[in-house]
């Protein structure tokens, strides 16, 4: 009843026509953000930051702009997943496994339709978590120490191995080439620069938008060149706009469970929307009869990862909003919002300054119906921004990646480096290596290095800390499991490893 | 629909690059941090108090926990008078361990700190540390039974805090403490409420609400007195260790500018920091006075530099 009061008083603070005008904008802005590769959420949220100030917005008008940008970008980057093979940003990766081979078969419009109500499930339900469970949620965070982060580090990398839709040791090779990326840069553990030559714009490490516009959006341009536009993702063309209720109903287990597990992996600090949407979509396979159509254009896979980012969105402002720890870069930069707002995040918040957190959700609740409105019905709106012919869209989406780059340290090394990802990804692809677990290296590797060298540190290197929590051996046997499973189920099934073609090569 | 796009676009560029203005300010991190902070507090009471025309233009320049905008500034802004940088103990800790790429801290002019964050050593509420000599105690009985936790890399400053204090206190093999480097204060928290860490340090504003809320117990504030707002917390020199840790906020501008145009930075500076308007901003965001300005903070900032070597090389983190 409590939290229903609590609520009411949050919407009648940010119900104004002023902060719906603001939260429409918002929602548009945030969508096209997070389409267009090269800007992600943080930087979308980070560019409006200064604007939110130049404009004089109150506490409350500001955050209601920039988390209506933060859900927008969330729900937009599954656009050009699906149409494009680009992820608009890093949480939408696992959306091209499944969403671009539905495109490809003429289903474009129904995956867009699925991902976005599957988004909208996902960040609707979230947000009701976030609603009532944000300060008991916060404990969870309390439980996890070095040694529980690194061994749900390591279940993420052991069911990569299920991954690879033809190749496993691609899959294994793809995701060493990341962990050796992430390895570049400052050491935090001895504070000794590593693999950086010396050169300044190496010590912060390689930013994984640079990794994930290189590898997916240049190389797509140069894969576009050779071929002359013949199967290339650029161009895919957009039937009507039908609800396709079956496949709804079909996707909704998957929706739900993407639901639970991104929400989770949100709340902790540390793992994040593209690990949330990651998992979502390995256990989805794992769990699904029907495996070996995921990766070909499988509805549940699309659903499962789209619910499970939007969730984890929501999910990540649980540690941010009541422990100040920003579990994603998109909450770092809200965080960083925030905190210049003289609104310092932390346990005292909800009890403190309920009007902030109240309005927030409430501005949550209200962006998340105004996305589904335009992600569903008016998805066209967006779609013709990418679909235009491809003499507009390949130097536009070049362009886009450049400066979206360049707006990350304004340093023109970031660009090259980015074109070097391009050839990387292109070779990749000539190769028929996956360039996903690349990313997921490139995003994880880091962290776990991190926690597994705290854990070390803080139990003189005993190795048998590692297992030393229930937490922790519940996360290794689900990993073992997780490494294991594909191998032996295989074996059951007597089914021979799917014929070894990308459909992206012999399709159309 | 594809005009609209077009018009929302035109609109954000134009609202990002706003014309060109006299000051300058850079920020070496994304908007939001520290630095960022610092630049558009000081840029907006310069403003208001009169002492600029026009606003102050803040430039973020994120990368190399500043030295990006460092090398920089020393580069090819060499002798921009109206350029102004903003900078804290980060600064002359990185640049003390040599991780501006061989820049070092005479290639620019240091104008002055006008507030600075206090440390602080927290501990669990249920620890059984009561105070510091509790915990440099048992530092003393088994460094190896202690771990530190910080929102800094190893070697950054909080770590340093924790080495300067025990060493203050007595005990000089930094090797044997252990310190685990977190993202951020917050975090660091996160794993000394859930047991993972013994103690933690940081700065005061950035676990204000945990010491609040009861989660952690301050044991130390690395003050020269005690903080307002926070009477019941000693400081670690009245608890007989002699430390005293703030972390600065303070500016620096070009070497190459005339020395009429330092003077007139650290004037302004001076008048900043002695403004209505900066104290009502160190009260809102935990910060105490911390006032320093031209030779003398010139000086300080050698001294600081040249502890923090002999720190850095005890740790194996300089040659």
């Amino acid at each position: 009843m409590e939290t229903l009061a609590n609520l009411a008083m949050g919407f009648s603070i940010a119900i104004t026509p002023f902060t719906l005008l603001l939260a429409i904008i918002g929602c548009f802005v945030g969508t096209i953000i997070g389409a267009l590769p090269g800007l992600g959420p943080s930087n979308g949220v980070a560019l409006l930051i200064p604007i939110s100030f130049s404009m004089g917005l109150d506490a409350i008008s500001a955050l209601v702009l920039l988390t209506s940008v933060y859900y927008g970008a969330m729900y937009g980057g599954r656009i050009s997943s699906i149409l494009l093979n680009i992820p608009g940003d890093e949480p939408a990766m696992m959306t091209t496994l499944d969403g671009y081979p539905m495109a490809k078969q003429g289903k474009a419009a129904e995956a867009l339709v699925v991902s976005g109500v599957a988004s909208f499930v996902g960040a609707l339900l979230a947000t009701i978590g976030l609603m009532v469970f944000a300060p008991y949620l916060a404990r969870v965070a309390y439980q996890f120490g070095p040694a529980e982060y690194f061994a749900l580090y390591m279940l993420a990398f052991c069911t990569l191995g299920g991954m690879g839709s033809n190749n496993q040791a691609k899959a294994a090779l793809a995701a060493a080439i990341g962990l050796g990326i992430a390895m570049i840069g400052l050491d935090k553990t001895t504070g000794m620069p590593r693999f950086t030559f010396g050169e300044l714009h190496l010590m912060d490490g390689v930013d994984f938008l640079v990794a994930i516009v290189g590898l997916f959006a240049v190389a797509e341009v140069f894969h576009f060149i050779e071929s002359h536009g013949k199967d290339s993702a650029i161009g895919v063309k957009l039937g009507k706009i039908l609800v396709p209720w079956r496949m709804l109903k079909q996707t909704s287990g998957a929706m739900l469970r993407g639901t639970g597990i991104g929400f989770v992996a949100g709340v902790l600090p540390g793992a994040g929307a593209s690990l949330g949407s990651f998992l979502a979509y390995m256990a989805e396979k794992s769990a699904a009869k029907d495996k070996a159509t995921f990766g070909q254009g499988n509805p549940k896979g699309v659903a499962a990862p789209e619910a499970g980012n939007n969730a984890a969105a929501g999910g990540a402002l649980v540690p941010m909003l009541t422990l100040g720890v920003p579990g994603s870069g998109t909450t770092a930069v809200l965080l960083a919002l925030l905190l210049t707002l003289n609104i310092t995040p932390g346990p005292l918040l909800f009890t403190e300054r309920p009007e902030v957190v109240w309005s927030l959700i409430a501005s949550l609740l209200i962006a998340n119906v105004v996305l589904l409105l335009m992600n569903v019905p008016m998805i066209k709106v967006f779609v013709k921004i990418l679909s235009v012919p491809a003499w507009v869209l390949l130097p536009g989406v070049t362009m886009v990646a450049f400066v979206g780059i360049y707006s990350l340290t304004g340093s023109s090394f970031d660009m090259l480096m980015m074109v070097g990802f391009g050839v990387l990804g292109y070779v990749m692809r000539k190769l028929d290596i996956p360039t996903v677990p690349v990313i997921l290296g490139i995003l994880l590797g880091n962290a776990m290095e991190d926690n597994l060298r705290r854990a070390m540190v803080l139990s003189n290197g005993d190795w048998t800390f590692l297992f030393s929590s229930p937490i922790a051996v519940g996360l290794w046997i689900a990993a073992v499991l997780g490494f294991l499973a594909p191998l032996f189920l295989r074996r059951l099934l007597k089914k021979p490893p799917l014929p070894t073609t990308d459909p992206t090569l012999n399709e159309d | 629909m594809k005009t609209w796009t077009r018009a929302a676009i035109a609109a954000l560029m134009m609202t990002a690059a706003m014309p060109a203005m006299a000051e300058e300010c850079i920020a070496p991190a994304n908007p939001g941090g520290g630095w960022d902070f610092t630049c558009r507090q000081i840029g907006r009471i310069m403003t208001e108090i009169g002492l600029v025309p026009n606003m102050v233009q803040v430039t973020n320049l994120n990368g190399a926990g500043g030295g990006v905008a460092y090398t920089q500034v020393v580069s090819s802004r060499g002798d921009d008078p109206a350029l102004f940088v903003a900078a804290s103990s980060a600064t002359t800790t990185r640049l003390a361990q040599n991780a501006f790429a061989g820049a070092t801290a005479d290639q620019v002019r240091w104008v002055g700190s006008i507030g600075g964050d206090p440390g602080v050593l927290v501990v669990a509420k249920d620890s059984p540390f009561q105070n510091l000599t509790d915990l440099v105690e048992a530092v003393k009985a088994d460094p190896a039974s202690v771990a530190f936790a910080g929102g800094s890399a190893v070697g950054g400053f909080d770590h340093l805090k924790v080495l300067m204090m025990l060493d203050k206190a007595g005990f000089e093999d930094a090797r044997a403490v252990k310190y685990i480097g977190l993202d951020g204060g917050a975090d660091a928290i996160t794993q000394t409420v859930g047991g993972f860490a013994q103690a933690m340090t940081g700065d005061l504003s950035e676990i204000t609400g945990f010491i609040k809320s009861g989660d952690v117990r301050p044991i130390a504030v690395l003050s020269e007195s005690r903080v307002s707002g926070f009477e019941d917390v000693p400081t670690a020199k009245e608890q007989g260790v002699n430390i005293v840790a703030m972390n600065w906020r303070g500016i620096y501008v070009p070497k190459d500018i005339s020395d009429e145009d330092y003077q007139k930075w650290v004037d302004m500076l001076r008048q900043v920091g002695e403004s209505d308007q900066w104290k009502q901003v160190m009260a809102e965001n935990g910060l105490e006075p911390y006032n320093l300005f031209g030779a003398e903070f010139e000086a300080f900032v050698n001294e600081n530099i040249a502890e923090i070597q002999e720190i850095s090389r005890e740790i194996g983190l300089l040659q």
